[in-house]
């Protein structure tokens, strides 16, 4: 008998099925990059409702906003780039539908995940001082240095943890045990979020088997450790739209029809829902294959 | 980066009028307003030394790709991604890359202090408040933006200018709605730990360059651009501008620097779409 770690290897839907409404669920990757996009388009399908969902957003956010499923949302920004606003997000805000906004610098983010990873309960910052953060997050306090370094006790931030039930993020590679690698230019904050949280959930483009992770890699992009990885899925193109480099990048076509679906009349959104998110991820993916050999003739 | 969120074109025409000094004859080595913007750019980066210059948008960039090959070659600069720089390539060209600054990274050179960032701003207030948050009531917005972003860290962090390519009193407002970015005024207000950093350097914009060195800390005409008026900008801006009795014309760029944004760093004009010529 081998002796080796566990399997972790899990379909899409039991993924979803050991989430809960009311739970704070963190969403790797940044913006329109490396989203964890065929386990949101799940979430944005299920049942679950009264989610606290914290990001640096890009369509995650969005989709989620537009199915309701966003109790509180905590971000620094959220926007797809080449589209600069966000147009469900936008909306999702201009009708006041979500009813609890913690928006954060993009620092304080860190900061606040960094403070989950390591138990704390806060750490100080300078960024939130002076602006409306502090205003509109009342909540959200500073705290006095014990030490005076030549300028005083200064008076900082104590940027509160961000506690997370379960993270999903997406990256290139794993194997069947957790162990997974970005192949891409930025790791962006998925071990920080994979460790802020109880429960972590990696969908790659590709399993493959533990020595595959390093024959062709180098080891420093090994970005999460099976220690923090409850389950791994394989979801290939699992990120679109969004980029995950090499393997892909954004696909800026379907991004404009999403955009354009978004920000058009609710007829216009129910088109775009039937005819990509209202299946499975497999129907998903061939509704994008077809839209893509139709809008490349 | 973060793609300011440009509305209304109504100003776009004035870069045709050229100041009453310039010859009437329009000849090759005339600069055109986005010229003028780019050096204005490049200048308030020329005396930073070796830092990280983060240029948010198009003219930023290009202004601050200039300072690099004219003025402050020290400077360290990205492609917007991922890596930074060695040489100074056109814009959305390669180059060598001299290191690595993935986002966590910039976090870091934030902290540390090393950077000038030149964002946009879809407000910019008296006391040199920027907003790229919400427009309206926060809790229910009439127009919601792109989130505060890194505004809050990098205002109270370092150096931080703000470009703003369609002067006009929507955005030179007397108070933004939310405070993203901090002005002098507020980062004192919050205690040294926020003003220790806090260093509003220019405000440039199609029409003029800007800085806080008005009464207080607020926002002063440093110097108009060639063919604009000290008037046309105060009707231009919804609050009080400091104006001195004398108000300078921005440079023209010199002849190496036209050559340099036509030939090297733009050669396919994209900065006549943010700052239009005709």
């Amino acid at each position: 008998m081998s002796r080796k770690p566990r399997d972790k290897r899990m379909s899409i839907d039991e993924v979803i099925g050991s989430l809960e409404s009311g739970m704070t669920i963190g969403i790797g990757g940044w913006g329109p990059r490396r989203k964890p996009m065929a386990l949101v388009r799940a979430l944005y399908n299920s049942d679950l409702t009264d989610l606290t969902v914290v990001s640096w957003g890009g369509a995650d956010v969005g989709l989620l906003a537009r199915a309701g499923k966003i109790r509180r949302l905590v971000y620094a920004f959220v926007s797809l780039d080449s589209v600069p606003l966000e147009p469900n997000f936008q909306r999702a805000r201009q009708s006041a539908s979500i009813p609890e906004i913690v928006e954060l610098d993009e620092g304080m983010f860190q900061t606040g995940l960094k403070a989950a990873a390591e138990r704390l309960p806060f750490l100080p910052m300078r960024a939130g001082l002076g602006s409306d953060v502090l205003v509109n997050n009342p909540w959200i306090t500073t705290v006095t240095s014990p030490y005076d370094e030549g300028h005083g006790h200064e008076e900082l931030v104590a940027v509160p943890a961000l506690r997370l039930d379960a993270a999903l993020v997406h990256l290139n590679r794993a194997d069947p045990h957790g162990n997974a690698s970005y192949l891409g230019p930025d790791p962006y904050f998925d071990d920080l979020f994979a460790m802020a949280a109880d429960k972590t959930y990696v969908s790659v483009e590709q399993v493959v088997d533990t020595a595959g992770l390093t024959v062709d890699t180098p080891v420093q992009r090994l970005l999460l450790s099976r220690m923090m990885v409850t389950g791994v899925v394989e979801t290939p193109n699992g990120a679109h739209f969004s980029t995950c480099t090499p393997d892909y990048e954004r696909d800026e076509r379907f991004q404009r029809a999403y955009a354009a679906a978004a920000s058009g009349s609710d007829e216009d959104w129910h088109a775009f829902h039937d005819r990509f998110l209202a299946g499975d991820e497999a129907s998903y993916q061939a509704a994008v294959q077809a839209f893509t050999e139709e809008t490349t003739k | 980066m973060s793609g300011s969120d440009g509305a209304g074109n109504e100003l776009s025409g004035a870069g045709r009028e050229r100041g009453s000094g310039a010859s009437a004859e329009r000849t090759m080595s005339d600069s055109t307003r986005a010229d003028v913007c780019a050096a204005a750019i490049a200048d308030a980066f020329s005396e930073d030394g070796e830092v990280f210059a983060s240029p948010m948008g198009l003219l930023p960039t290009l202004g601050v790709r200039l300072a690099k090959l004219t003025s402050n070659p020290d400077l360290v600069i990205s492609d917007g991604e991922s890596v930074l720089l060695g040489g100074t390539p056109p814009l959305g060209g390669k180059d060598v890359i001299e290191g690595w600054i993935p986002f966590r990274r910039v976090f870091d050179v934030i902290a540390y202090g090393k950077r000038h960032v030149m964002m946009g701003a879809t407000q910019v207030d008296r006391e040199g408040n920027q907003n790229i948050s919400a427009i309206g009531p926060f809790a229910q917005p009439k127009r919601q933006l792109l989130g505060s972003r890194g505004a809050p860290g990098n205002t109270v962090g370092h150096r931080t200018s703000y470009w703003v390519p369609k002067h006009s009193p929507r955005v030179f407002v007397e108070q933004v709605d939310t405070v993203s970015g901090v002005g002098p005024r507020r980062a004192r207000a919050a205690g040294s730990a926020a003003s220790r950093f806090n260093d509003i350097h220019r405000v440039v914009s199609n029409l003029a360059v800007f800085d806080l060195g008005g009464p207080d800390d607020t926002m002063r005409l440093v110097s108009v651009h060639p063919g604009v008026s000290v008037d046309e900008v105060v009707d231009a801006t919804g609050f009080a501008l400091e104006v001195s009795a004398e108000v300078p014309t921005t440079r023209e760029p010199s002849t190496e620097e036209l050559l340099l944004i036509r030939e090297m760093i733009d050669p396919k004009g994209l900065r006549f779409k943010e700052v239009p010529d005709a």
